[in-house]
């Protein structure tokens, strides 16, 4: 009796794991499915046409917007997180404050950000749907991924590190930058990893901000659609649901590199702390 | 020649007493043991001696400690300067995750030294006064961390050679290591005695024995007894001393 119960849960379990693998293969080549035939190369065409529905423009769209968003995002997070660990006293007041700010932000959906950088950005600021309404969106919104991977990368380092590097009479400054922040890094790049899918994979708040004009941004206040609003949109518009299908395989492979690019960082973070 | 002088010394953690009214001379180039029973004290002592006890939050201190007549508590002493010149090592060995030069090294630079010849001259001469030169010296570019636990704190005390303090803080050096490691680390801080004034904090009574010069023992808070060692161990004053030492508690 007991042997046949342990079997059916056995069973349930085993046809879970059967579900969910099940459900990704059959997603993942769905769009590989539909999407591989369509990839032609004048997807890649320098200028999107209403007949060619090129996601060049939105492939460079997207480059450009990531690395702005870093560059503005990952040094305030970073910063923010040294203060959190290495500076603050624990049990400071601010430091729960801003604990409990970067949580929340990172639990709220993306619309809303968007709805906030439409209001704020575009419309309050007057950027109009442009790269920097879009890039600042993003920013925030990645800020508490930067922050919360860099806090708990920097906890994870030895406090024993820290404190042999006091004892040499070293000061607070070089005890982070040379010992803190080397064995840290890892973590802190996976931290920023991540943050490019979640920038790479969003739509919701960047159509209302970076908005979805078809060409390449030429500058900071101009519009533009990033790979995943192309793919959005060229759905939504019902005339090219192929293409759309083709932009689809082109952000899989993104994330899916992506993705092991951060798998990759965390292990070694793992592994350099076992040695 | 007395290097270190506690004066009416006393330690707080928020509401606890955890050092009352300590009152010692340590003389130079000699070898002070501080042995207790856990939580009595030494380690905070220790830490204190080089303010490594700033960074623990409610720490308080009153009273004096003079280094060459000198209060370290003194508001304008530069703690890193202190720090170089009354270095530490710990308990678990802890080498940065770095080759062994960048190890020895990182002192020195810290101190603004960034000639490269003159930094090859320390690491060699800090390796050697910490007796793992000849096991190291082919391999310097190797991790810290791949060497085994004795030769690791062996490079520890050769990192904190590096900056050629006065004093050397030593914190159970031996207790995360085996018996031949430890006896070799004994037989180094014997060495060591010769340029350095060095103290160390032991749980094991025979280690102080076998090592110092004069013992302190501690209870709760307190020095109990402070002696010349063998004078301490053959014939303690204290009937506390005795019951510690003769294995009645601790």
């Amino acid at each position: 009796m007991n042997n046949l119960k342990s079997n059916i849960i056995r069973y349930i379990i085993k046809l879970s794991a059967l579900i969910t693998f099940g459900a990704l293969f059959f997603l993942v080549g769905y769009i590989l499915y539909r999407g591989i035939p369509n990839l032609s190369p004048s997807l890649f065409e320098f200028k999107y046409t209403s007949s060619n529905v090129s996601m060049f423009p939105s492939i460079i769209n997207t480059l450009i917007l990531v690395s702005i968003t870093l560059v503005i995002a990952t040094p305030i997070g970073v910063f923010t997180a040294f203060y959190l660990v290495e500076y603050a006293n624990r049990g400071n007041k601010f430091v729960d404050l801003i604990r409990i700010t970067t949580e929340t932000l990172s639990g709220i959906p993306s619309i809303v950000y968007g709805l906030f950088g439409m209001l704020f950005f575009v419309y309050r600021l007057e950027f109009s749907y442009s790269l920097i309404a879009g890039t600042l969106t993003a920013a925030i919104m990645v800020l508490p991924l930067v922050i919360r991977s860099t806090e708990e990368a920097l906890m994870s380092v030895d406090d024993s590190l820290r404190e042999a590097s006091f004892g040499l009479g070293a000061g607070k400054l070089r005890t982070i930058f040379r010992v803190v922040l080397p064995v840290a890094m890892p973590g802190i790049l996976s931290g920023v990893i991540l943050s490019i899918g979640r920038i790479v994979g969003e739509t919701a708040a960047l159509i209302y901000t970076f908005g979805t004009a078809t060409q390449m941004a030429g500058g900071l206040f101009s519009s533009g659609r990033t790979l995943s609003v192309q793919m959005y949109m060229l759905s939504n518009e019902g005339l090219h649901v192929n293409e759309s299908f083709a932009t689809g395989v082109v952000l899989l492979i993104v994330i899916l590199i992506i993705n092991s690019l951060s798998t990759y960082l965390s292990n070694r973070l793992t592994k350099g702390r076992t040695n | 020649m007395d290097k270190l002088i506690i004066k009416d010394f006393d330690l707080y953690y928020d509401d606890f007493h955890a050092l009352k009214d300590i009152n010692m001379n340590i003389a130079e180039k000699e070898i002070t043991a501080f042995i207790g029973p856990s939580g009595c004290g030494k380690s905070s002592l220790l830490k204190s001696l080089n303010r490594m006890n700033d960074l623990v939050e409610g720490c308080k201190i009153t009273g004096e400690v003079l280094l060459d007549g000198k209060n370290i508590f003194d508001k304008n002493v530069d703690v890193n300067k202190l720090r170089k010149r009354i270095g530490m090592v710990f308990q678990k060995p802890n080498p940065f995750p770095m080759s062994i030069y960048d190890n020895i090294a990182y002192g020195p630079r810290t101190h603004n030294i960034k000639n490269k010849s003159k930094l090859d001259e320390i690491v060699e001469k800090s390796l050697r006064g910490a007796a793992i030169w000849d096991e190291v010296k082919d391999d310097l570019k190797k991790n810290a961390l791949r060497l085994s636990g004795g030769q690791q704190q062996r490079i520890c005390i050769a990192r904190a050679l590096a900056v050629e303090p006065e004093i050397l803080l030593m914190d159970e050096p031996t207790s995360a290591l085996d018996p031949i490691s430890t006896a070799k680390i004994e037989e180094l801080i014997q060495q060591l005695k010769e340029d350095y004034t060095i103290i160390i904090v032991t749980h094991n009574m025979q280690q102080a024995t076998r090592v110092s010069d004069k013992t302190a023992f501690f209870l709760t808070g307190e020095v109990i007894e402070f002696n010349d060692t063998d004078t301490l161990f053959s014939v303690p004053k204290n009937k506390k001393t005795e019951d510690y030492i003769t294995g009645r508690f601790g």
